[in-house]
């Protein structure tokens, strides 16, 4: 050691780093491990029953799109592609790419994903547009939730895989809980932003005229954040299925199940396969998610910036 | 005209950290620069007073910076006010319940702002609506009160478009049409067209004037160029730094200047389109003149008459009477500038 380095650190022994004792991690360790199990222990089942009405939605969800006659639901995709983006190719394409699915065989898993991700998108929405409407109104409430929101996006899923999985075991509730943990921030922070960079002259002109708070969030603030709320969903919507083969490891099921598989027999055939169709409604969702957004901005054309 | 709309009496805004204990400060003289140096507060409106009659076009000048936005936006009281009193029909503004508050806003008094501030997601004719939506009018009745203002302003053909399909100009009568629409008296216009150009302003400054002729409102107009606030203003307020310079006619402001800060103002505007026959006459000819003009004329217009008439004289009359003279001469010095004229010829030869 003291021949490779230039200068010998080895003689400055008084700098002993702070560490902490062995035992006493050990005690800590095992501290918070045991503390988390009688918590669990104690409160595991009403925890559990909390979230039985999710994993019943989930799963009538997912229920209705497998038994639902193929047809019907190349019909559905084409319509609500149509109605999002007003563009015949992209329904054709998302047609098209279902059509693919199908033929190789990957039907059940497909359906199984498209509606954990609707689902968990639908419950981010629900709960993360009053959550950004609360923090944009307050700076207080912001500094306090941009943290948690910034622990969210870094933290590696594994490790809050750990004590959702503890709580609540191998299932359909905990994967859509850990999906919902990773998608949720940006619909929450895009919706901070869209409202708080909304005109102030424009907020300004509603008082003038009288308006109140509701008023003033439903006339005004959100219709004007929407291009921003919606670049949010999308966002949640992609992290969501960006989420499927690891909640696939506690139990989601779906695409990424096979992916899980493939990875552990070294099946290339089956991993790529399932892989492209994850990439598929990826796709599907983005654009149509995408060309809706900008339909919501189409006032801001005609040149002249209000 | 007589009667008082709007009363500001010993309104103070000092901008700061605890600006309620710097208002002995100022009120003991303390000027801006020192305020701001030795206390780290800074003074927006010092010790306004001024009275608003009804029916009449206020107008409040000052250059930026001066404080007449902030003046404007305490008369709704979308600036809480530091102290003083803001007297609208008999009733403090600056007291109100929040709801009050609202109802004032909603049915007293409605604003033009410098920038349109339209609501750009919705179409021409629903930014009209907005203010009835709020008063929670039903939507017929709404609607044909919006389509008559839009009509009035000359936008009809133009409901469904959304406002930035609209120039500048036509934004900003969709802004004077969605604050008629709401019926209030009080109009108040914050630089409401000094973001247009030039020709587009007079045309605006025409269409206030000519709606005004008929519907009577008290309009509380924000300015910072002198010959709008000449031409449109029944009386004229001047702001400096916050304070109150001078308040009275645009006869008054241009012959009798409070101070150099006013004189300066009044510099470079075009006297013989302000100044009328009644504030430079002579007194009352021996004999009637063949030339009879009328007392309000402004001078360009006297001049004008004069020099086709090829009179040097001409009476000036109010109705049928007789009340003054004026010459060729009178009128030429009367538009020379106060100072500086006699200066440039020096300078020439």
């Amino acid at each position: 050691m003291a021949e490779d380095s230039l200068i010998d650190w080895s003689k400055l022994t008084w700098i002993e780093p702070p560490v902490m004792g062995r035992t006493d991690l050990r005690d800590l360790k095992k501290g918070i491990d045991s503390g988390f199990r009688d918590f669990i222990r104690e409160n595991g089942e009403w925890i559990e029953n909390i979230f039985e009405p999710l994993k019943w939605i989930l799963i009538k969800f997912e229920h209705a799109m497998v038994g639902m006659p193929w047809p019907l639901f190349l019909v559905i995709v084409a319509g609500l592609s149509y109605l999002g983006s007003r563009s015949w190719k992209l329904s054709l394409g998302a047609v098209l790419s279902f059509v693919l699915i199908g033929w190789l065989d990957m039907w059940e898993a497909t359906m199984a994903t498209v509606a954990m991700v609707s689902v968990s998108t639908l419950l981010c929405i629900a709960l993360g547009i009053p959550l950004g409407v609360w923090m944009s109104r307050s700076d207080r409430v912001q500094s306090f939730i941009v943290p948690i929101l910034d622990i969210m996006q870094t933290i590696p899923s594994f490790v809050y895989l750990i004590p959702v999985v503890m709580l609540l075991g191998i299932g359909k509730a905990p994967a859509l809980i850990a999906v919902m943990i990773y998608a949720i921030p940006p619909i929450v922070r895009l919706t901070n932003l869209g409202i708080r960079l909304v005109d102030k002259e424009t907020l300004e002109a509603a008082d003038a005229f009288g308006a109140n708070k509701k008023e003033r969030l439903f006339g005004v603030q959100i219709p004007l954040a929407l291009p921003n709320i919606f670049a949010g969903v999308n966002q949640t919507i992609m992290m969501a299925l960006a989420m499927v083969v690891i909640a696939a490891m506690i139990g989601a099921g779906g695409l990424g199940t096979p992916v899980l598989r493939a990875v552990n027999n070294q099946y290339l055939a089956l991993g790529v396969f399932n892989g492209m169709a994850i990439v598929a409604i990826a796709i599907i969702f983005d654009r149509v998610s995408q060309a809706y957004g900008k339909r919501l901005q189409k006032h801001r054309e005609g040149g002249h910036g209000v | 005209m007589s009667d008082l709309k709007v009363q500001i009496k010993n309104l103070y805004k000092i901008f700061g950290k605890n600006p309620k204990s710097m208002v002995k400060h100022v009120e003991g003289g303390m000027s801006k620069p020192d305020l701001l140096k030795n206390h780290g507060h800074v003074i927006g409106l010092n010790n306004i007073n001024l009275d608003i009659p009804a029916k009449g076009i206020q107008v409040i000048m000052g250059l930026s910076g001066s404080g007449k936005s902030t003046l404007i936006r305490h008369i709704n009281r979308l600036i809480e006010p530091t102290a003083g009193e803001m007297i609208v029909d008999g009733q403090d503004v600056l007291t109100m319940s929040p709801d009050a508050l609202r109802d004032f806003r909603r049915y007293k008094a409605s604003m033009v702002f410098q920038k349109f501030a339209l609501l750009p997601h919705r179409t021409v004719l629903k930014n009209v609506l907005y203010g009835l939506e709020i008063q929670g009018i039903a939507e017929d009745e709404a609607v044909k009160r919006g389509q008559k203002w839009l009509e009035r302003v000359g936008l009809k053909g133009f409901e469904d478009h959304y406002p930035a399909q609209l120039s500048g100009g036509m934004q900003q009568r969709v802004g004077l049409a969605r604050a008629l629409a709401t019926d209030a008296d009080i109009l108040l216009m914050d630089e409401a067209f000094s973001a247009l150009d030039p020709l587009i302003r007079t045309d605006m400054q025409n269409i206030l004037l000519e709606l005004q002729e008929e519907l009577h409102k008290t309009i509380i107009f924000i300015t910072h160029d002198l010959d709008e606030a000449l031409r449109i203003g029944d009386n004229i307020a001047i702001l400096r730094d916050g304070a109150m310079v001078q308040t009275g006619s645009a006869q008054d402001i241009v012959l009798n200047p409070a101070d150099e800060y006013v004189t300066d103002f009044i510099q470079d505007i075009n006297r013989a389109r302000v100044l009328e026959l009644n504030s430079i006459m002579g007194k009352k000819p021996a004999k009637a003149t063949a030339l009879k003009l009328d007392k309000s004329m402004v001078i360009d217009v006297a001049m004008q008459a004069l020099s086709n008439a090829k009179a040097k004289s001409a009476t000036v009359m109010d109705g049928k009477k007789v009340v003054g003279s004026v010459t060729m001469d009178s009128m030429v010095q009367a538009i020379a500038r106060p100072d500086g004229e006699v200066k440039g010829i020096d300078s020439y030869r």
